[in-house]
């Protein structure tokens, strides 16, 4: 009895694991060490004879005088600067949101329902009408900015060129907003109401209410809510991919979809497997750092 | 509490009006786009069809092999919601009841891998998944087996990690009670934790079926002419020349009514489980 109660617990998580471990861990491992391996389509068929590379996989990646490392190197300011808009609209648009819906009044429950549908939507649906709206002779964008606003004097190209970062970062925040709302309202729902209530007994106004007790109280949810909002963006592959469809503009090249044509269209497998190797490093870092700033915080709050 | 300011009330009247407007205009385009003859999705935008049709909503199972990549989203994401759904009921019942060594380890371990880039695992994958057919004749790649034993691990470690907050949260008297009646742990398991947790169970198979119904990256990689589903199936409206955006729209509409229509009836649980786990 004792000795099966001992294995019980591992044997509870036995398929979590080997699942995890089939899917996410060995693969990733493999994965490193294809970066170190000459991995062109010649070997594709079978990857274990590649010639080794020591280094060279990463070299290229990160020469950053040469045409491959350039484009890495723009396509990393490129997502790093989406992902601070998109994460922080996004941020901004869900705590709102969320804090003008936590008082009842007629309309609520609709509007909340609502707020959730382009979070229930599945990816390719939502973003495949961004990009009908976005089209420049018959979409939606252009018609309402040019057609009735009079705001350009020539239709604007939104899924090329310039426009095509503005575009990605409008779909990434309308897509991700109502995830941060949908936590922050959980979150509004754990502050006690005494506290309002002491604090309306005080004389504090709503305003002040807002700034005393509301957002302090949500601080634990925003630190994970920000760390999960910002590795979702930083990866986001299946928005730039429906959006602009297999070749993405210089200027919304992320990183993501940087690396996929990096190996899927120029089938050099291996310095592919080295740039992600280098996004792994990256989020690992920027995870650690991030961490050890909002605890160390959240210790001296407490 | 004292009345809001109108200040205030003003802020919050726009402010809501705007983000209505800016969430629902999509989803109007998407509806009145799906009504629409081919000429007025080619000419200029405009609101309103020039005339009602319900064309686009017969021609879209035509145009492409709507139907089969319909059951096959429906396959795959059936069977990764109840896998995932199920092992993630064993994992959390063991992370919390439970005092062993390697806990914390693996809870790390989970939640780490989905901080993983897909991008890094899927070449490797690939590369195993026809390894594996070649050894042992299971035929992973290309097939319904390998993507929905690939999305069950992707909803696995939020699922876990909610779940855990909710087991945690469900009081051990109930377990020590079924205890001293006879049960044995996983009787605890199914007759105890199961029931009182049904709302964040709910929550999480919500969450896993519209992570796999949903997905992308893998979908383009790992599907064939057979297996593909929705999420690669729904590009087939664009030809060389021409793309059928009423078809479009009409294709994504029906594609989307039942996630969002499931989603948004059982949304109440989604935030009550996100209350009683995650948040805390």
């Amino acid at each position: 009895m004792t000795r099966r109660r001992l294995g019980l617990p591992y044997l509870l998580l036995l398929p979590a694991l080997a699942l995890e471990l089939l899917i996410h861990l060995v693969p990733m491992v493999v994965g490193m060490v294809m970066s170190f391996k000459q991995l062109t389509q010649f070997y594709i068929r079978d990857w274990s004879t590649a010639p080794w590379s020591g280094l060279d996989n990463y070299r290229v990646s990160v020469d950053f005088s040469a045409p491959i490392g350039q484009s890495l190197l723009n396509s990393f300011w490129v997502t790093c600067l989406f992902t601070a808009l998109a994460v922080g609209f996004s941020w901004l648009l869900g705590t709102a949101a969320a804090v003008f819906l936590q008082e009842s009044f007629r309309g609520r429950g609709l509007l909340r329902t609502l707020f959730l549908i382009p979070y229930a939507l599945p990816v390719y649906a939502a973003v495949i009408t961004w990009s009908f709206m976005f089209q420049r002779d018959t979409g939606l964008v252009n018609h309402l900015l040019v057609d009735q606003l009079y705001l350009f004097d020539e239709k604007p190209f939104w899924l090329i060129g310039d426009n095509s970062f503005t575009a990605l970062v409008v779909v990434a925040v309308w897509k991700t907003w109502p995830f941060a709302f949908l936590t922050l309202m959980a979150g509004l729902q754990n502050i006690p109401r005494e506290l309002y209530e002491a604090a309306a007994m005080d004389g504090a106004g709503v305003w002040q209410q807002l700034r005393k007790i509301t957002l302090p109280s949500l601080r634990p949810v925003n630190q994970v809510l920000v760390l999960v909002l910002f590795l979702w963006t930083f990866n986001d592959f299946n928005t730039p991919y429906v959006l602009f469809g297999k070749s993405a503009p210089e200027q919304a090249d992320l990183i993501s979809i940087h690396i996929y044509q990096s190996s899927f269209v120029t089938w050099n497998f291996g310095a592919g497997s080295a740039m992600s190797v280098l996004l792994l490093l990256f989020l690992l870092l920027v995870t650690a750092i991030y961490l050890f700033f909002t605890s160390r915080r959240r210790d001296a709050d407490a | 509490m004292l009345k809001p300011p109108p200040s205030f009330l003003w802020t919050r009247r726009i402010f809501l009006t705007l983000l209505t407007a800016f969430t629902l205009t999509p989803v109007l385009v998407m509806v009145s786009s799906s009504l629409k003859p081919l000429q007025d999705v080619q000419g200029p935008f405009r609101w309103i069809p020039s005339e009602l049709t319900f064309r686009p909503y017969l021609d879209i199972w035509s145009t492409v092999p709507l139907a089969d990549y319909f059951v096959n989203s429906l396959i795959v994401s059936v069977s990764a919601t109840v896998l995932s759904v199920l092992i993630a009921i064993f994992s959390a019942y063991g992370v919390s009841r439970y005092r062993f060594r390697g806990r914390k380890l693996f809870t790390v371990t989970v939640l780490s891998t989905q901080m993983f880039p897909g991008i890094l695992f899927l070449l490797p994958l690939f590369l195993i998944f026809v390894n594996i057919g070649n050894a042992t004749g299971v035929a992973l790649y290309g097939s319904r087996g390998g993507l929905i034993l690939t999305y069950l691990t992707f909803s696995l470690p939020f699922s876990i990690w909610m779940l855990v907050g909710y087991f945690d949260s469900i009081p051990r008297d109930l377990d020590e009670a079924a205890a001293v009646d006879g049960c044995g742990p996983l009787r605890t398991l199914v007759r105890i934790v199961v029931p009182a947790a049904t709302p964040g169970i709910v929550a999480v198979s919500v969450y896993a079926f519209m992570t796999a119904w949903g997905e992308v990256l893998f979908a383009s990689v790992m599907t064939n002419d057979t297996t593909r589903t929705l999420s690669v199936g729904l590009q087939g409206y664009a030809t060389q020349n021409d793309v059928y955006w009423n078809q479009v729209m009409a294709a994504s509409l029906v594609v989307s009514v039942p996630v969002v229509a499931g989603f948004l009836l059982l949304q109440r649980y989604l935030v009550a489980g996100l209350t009683a786990g995650a948040v805390k």
